[in-house]
C-alpha cells in the first residue's frame, strides 16, 4: 500500500511535467493546428536559463522561475513571428516541417554555446532540499512545489481563458479563424500570445525539472516532449484539461510500468497507448467527434 | 641568378621536410617509442591524460640515464579519437618512424583496430586503458604482439564482488544496469557470477537507458525488497542521479560502481550528503598511502601543477612498464621486447603491482574507494 501511495507520488511529479509542456502543444495545435515540434526545445532553454539564473547569477529559485517563464515567452513569440507566421497560409505540412527544423536549430544552437555535456544545478538549501516522511511515503519539497506550481499555472490558465476578452478572442480564432477577423479581433497578435502563455508554461516546466531531477542537456527537451504530445493526444489535442488529465495519466501509467519491473518498456507503452488511442478514440479522452466541416 | 633560386629553393624544401618529420635522425643512442594517442575528437581527455602520464614517465627516465645509456624518444601523433585513423597511425610508427613499440589508443575499440598491424609487424603494442575482455584474447586464442596494463571489466566486476562480500559482508545485492553499454553487461555478469558463487543472491536486477533521469519508480519498487547492498554498473552521469534519488527515498545501504564513477560530476549529480556509503573500484587513488603514488603525485603536481587523474596514472605506468621490458630484452626487436612483456613479473607501478597472465592481461590489485561527503576518502585493495 505504503509502495502505491509512494509510485502515485512519483507519478504525479513526472506527471506535471508532462502535463505543463502538453497545454503548449495543445494550445498551439487548437488555434492554428501547428503541432509546434520545437515546444520540447523551449522548455530546455528554459531550463538552461534557470541554470544560469540559479548557478551563474546566484538568484533564489522564483525570481529564476520568473526570469525562466519571461525568456521562454520572448522566446516562443520570436520563433513564431520568424518561423510560422509567413508560413500561416501555407500547407499544413510545410509548417509541421518547419517547426522541426526550428526544434533542431535551438537544440545545436544550444549544444554549440553550452557544449553537449551534463549540466548541474547548484544544491538546494533550506525548504527546497526538505522530506516529509508519512509512515513510508516520502516526499520532497521538490515534489511538493512541482505539484503546487503547476495546478496554480494551470487554474491561471483557465481564468485567462475562461475570463478574460483575450482568452475569448483566443477561443474565437480557435473556433473560426476568419469569422474571427471579420469580427475585428485582431487574429496575429492573438496566435502570438497563445504562444506567450504556451512557452511561459514550458519555461516554469523547464527550471522545474532542472531543480528536481538536477540533470539538463541540450538534447532533454526530446523525449519528455515526444510524451507530452502524446499526453496531449491523449486528453484530446486542442481541449485544455485534455493536456492536463493526459499528462497526469501518462505520468502515471509510466511510473507504474517502470514501478513493476518493466523499466525497459515504459516508453514502449506510452507510444502503443498514443497509437491505441488514434485508433480507437481519435479525439482523445475529452475530445468529441465532429465531422470536419466541408 | 637562376642557379641560385634553384638551390634556395632546394634547400628550403630540405628544411620543410626536415620540420615534417622530426624522427628521420638515424642516431643509434636512441630509442623510439610510438605515442597514438586521442590528442582531439570525442574522448580527448582520455588520451590528452594518458600522454601527460607518458611524458612524465619519459622526462624521469631520460633523466635518470634513459636505458643502459640510450635516451628515449617518443614519437607523438593525435589518432583524433578514430579507430581507422589509429591503424594508419600505428602502421606509420612501425613502418616509417621504425619505433620498438607503440604505446595507445585508449580506448578499447581504437586499440583492437590496431592490433593486426602489429601483428603482421611483429611489433607490440601496449594500451594503458582499453579495458574490454576481448581486447587481448578471442576465440583464436591470445593476440600475439598486444597487451594492456589495466584490469578487464570482468576482472573488476569480480573484484566489486568480493569487496562487498568480505569487506562489506553483503549477502542480498540489487543490480541497477545501464542496458545500453557492453561494458555494464560484461561488470555486471561478472559481479553476478561471484557475488553468487561466494554465497550471495541477488535479489533484482532492474535496467535502465543511457539518459534516463527518473529512477523514483524503480527505487520505489526495490525498497519494498529485502537487500543490504545495490551495485550500479553504469557510467557517473546516471548513477550519479540514481544515487541522489536513492538517498532522497531513504534508502541507506551501501552503493557500489566501478570506473565509470570515476568523474567530479558525479558529485555535482548526487549532492555531497549523497555520497556517503558508496564504494567504487578504480585503477587507481590519489589519497591511497602508498609511497609509490605519494612519489607520483608529488612529481605530476610539480610538472603540471594539477591533481593526476586516473589516466595520468595509467599512461604513467604504462611508459615505465614498456621501459622495464625493453631494458630485459635481449634485442631492441619486436619478438624480443614481446618476450620480455611476457615475462613482467611484480612491476611495481601506481596503479599496483603488475604480472603479465598468458592471455597478455596484467594481474593485479584493483582499487576500492570509498566516498565520505563525496570526497574520496579511502581506498581497499582487493587481490584476485
Amino acid at each position: 500500500m505504503e509502495q502505491l501511495l509512494q509510485q502515485i507520488v512519483n507519478g504525479i511529479s513526472l506527471g506535471s511535467i508532462y502535463a505543463l509542456i502538453a497545454l503548449g502543444y495543445t494550445m498551439v495545435y487548437g488555434i492554428i493546428k501547428l503541432i509546434n515540434f520545437a515546444h520540447c526545445d523551449v522548455y530546455m532553454i528554459g531550463a538552461y536559463v534557470g541554470y544560469v539564473c540559479m548557478a551563474k547569477l546566484g538568484l533564489g529559485f522564483f525570481p529564476s522561475l520568473l526570469a525562466s517563464m519571461l525568456v521562454c515567452t520572448l522566446l516562443g513569440v520570436v520563433i513564431e513571428k520568424i518561423a510560422y507566421k509567413p508560413l500561416r497560409n501555407a500547407t499544413r505540412i510545410t509548417a509541421l516541417i518547419t517547426a522541426i527544423g526550428v526544434s533542431l536549430f535551438l537544440e545545436y544552437t544550444t549544444m554549440f554555446f553550452a557544449s553537449a555535456d551534463v549540466r548541474t544545478y547548484p544544491p538546494m538549501t533550506g525548504f527546497m532540499a526538505k522530506t516529509f516522511k508519512m509512515g513510508d511515503v516520502v516526499i520532497s519539497a521538490q515534489q511538493i512545489l512541482i505539484a503546487l506550481i503547476t495546478v496554480i499555472l494551470m487554474v491561471l490558465l483557465q481564468l485567462i481563458v475562461k475570463k478574460t476578452r483575450i482568452g475569448k478572442a483566443m477561443r474565437a480564432v480557435s473556433l473560426d479563424k476568419d469569422a474571427a477577423e471579420l469580427m475585428g479581433i485582431d487574429v496575429d497578435s492573438t496566435i502570438s500570445f497563445t504562444f506567450a502563455l504556451g512557452s511561459a508554461l514550458a519555461g516554469a516546466a523547464g527550471i522545474l525539472v532542472g531543480v528536481y531531477y538536477n540533470s539538463i542537456n541540450p538534447l532533454m527537451g526530446v523525449l519528455p516532449g515526444l510524451k507530452a504530445f502524446v499526453a496531449a493526444v491523449f486528453g484530446g489535442i486542442g481541449i485544455i484539461p485534455g493536456a492536463m488529465l493526459g499528462g497526469y495519466v501518462i505520468g502515471i501509467i509510466e511510473v507504474f510500468v517502470a514501478g513493476l519491473g518493466y523499466s525497459m518498456y515504459r516508453d514502449a507503452v506510452v507510444f502503443a497507448i498514443l497509437i491505441l488511442i488514434l485508433i480507437v478514440r481519435p479525439a482523445g479522452l475529452l475530445g468529441k467527434n465532429t465531422g470536419e466541416k466541408v | 641568378m637562376k642557379k641560385y633560386s634553384v638551390i634556395f629553393l632546394l634547400v628550403m624544401s630540405m628544411l620543410v621536410f626536415a620540420g615534417c618529420s622530426q624522427t628521420v635522425s638515424t642516431d643509434q643512442n636512441v630509442i623510439k617509442i610510438g605515442v597514438n594517442y586521442e590528442l582531439s575528437g570525442g574522448v580527448a581527455t582520455y588520451g590528452q591524460s594518458s600522454v601527460e602520464g607518458i611524458e612524465l614517465a619519459i622526462e624521469q627516465i631520460n633523466e635518470a640515464g634513459g636505458i643502459n645509456g640510450k635516451k628515449i624518444q617518443l614519437v607523438k601523433y593525435d589518432n583524433k579519437s578514430d579507430a581507422s585513423e589509429a591503424t594508419t597511425l600505428t602502421t606509420r610508427l612501425i613502418t616509417q618512424d621504425k619505433v620498438v613499440a607503440v604505446l595507445g589508443p585508449a580506448t578499447s575499440g581504437a586499440f583492437m583496430a590496431t592490433i593486426p598491424v602489429a601483428n603482421q609487424n611483429k611489433v607490440p603494442v601496449i594500451s594503458g586503458s582499453a579495458t574490454a575482455d576481448n581486447v587481448t584474447v578471442d576465440d583464436k586464442g591470445v593476440k600475439e604482439y598486444a597487451f594492456r596494463i589495466c584490469f578487464t571489466d570482468s576482472q573488476q566486476g569480480n573484484a566489486v564482488a568480493k569487496f562487498a562480500l568480505e569487506n562489506l559482508s553483503s549477502k542480498k545485492a540489487v543490480i541497477i544496469m545501464d542496458s545500453s553499454s557492453d561494458y555494464a553487461k560484461g561488470l555486471a555478469e561478472a559481479f553476478t557470477s561471484t557475488f553468487e558463487a561466494g554465497g550471495g543472491t541477488i535479489v533484482a536486477q532492474e535496467a535502465y537507458m543511457s539518459g534516463d533521469t527518473d529512477f523514483n519508480a524503480v527505487l520505489t519498487s526495490i525498497k519494498g525488497k529485502d537487500f543490504d547492498v545495490i551495485f550500479i554498473p553504469g557510467y557517473y552521469n546516471e548513477a550519479g542521479l540514481i544515487i541522489k534519488q536513492a538517498r532522497a527515498q531513504g534508502i541507506d545501504v551501501p552503493i557500489l560502481g566501478a570506473d565509470g564513477f570515476d568523474s567530479p560530476k558525479l558529485a555535482e549529480l548526487a549532492g555531497a550528503e549523497a555520497l556517503n556509503n558508496v564504494y567504487f573500484s578504480n585503477h587507481y587513488s590519489s589519497v591511497d598511502p602508498s609511497p609509490v603514488v605519494a612519489d607520483f603525485v608529488e612529481a605530476f603536481k610539480a610538472k603540471y601543477k594539477k591533481e593526476p587523474d586516473a589516466f595520468n596514472a595509467l599512461g604513467y605506468d604504462l611508459a615505465k612498464f614498456v621501459v622495464d621490458a625493453i631494458s630485459r630484452a635481449e634485442k631492441l626487436d619486436g619478438e624480443s621486447l614481446k618476450k620480455a612483456l611476457e615475462a613482467t613479473e611484480n612491476f611495481e607501478g601506481v596503479t599496483g603491482t603488475m604480472s603479465v597472465d598468458e592471455n597478455h592481461n596484467v594481474v593485479k590489485d584493483i582499487i576500492v574507494i570509498e566516498l565520505k561527503d563525496g570526497k574520496q576518502y579511502k581506498t581497499y585493495r582487493v587481490t584476485e
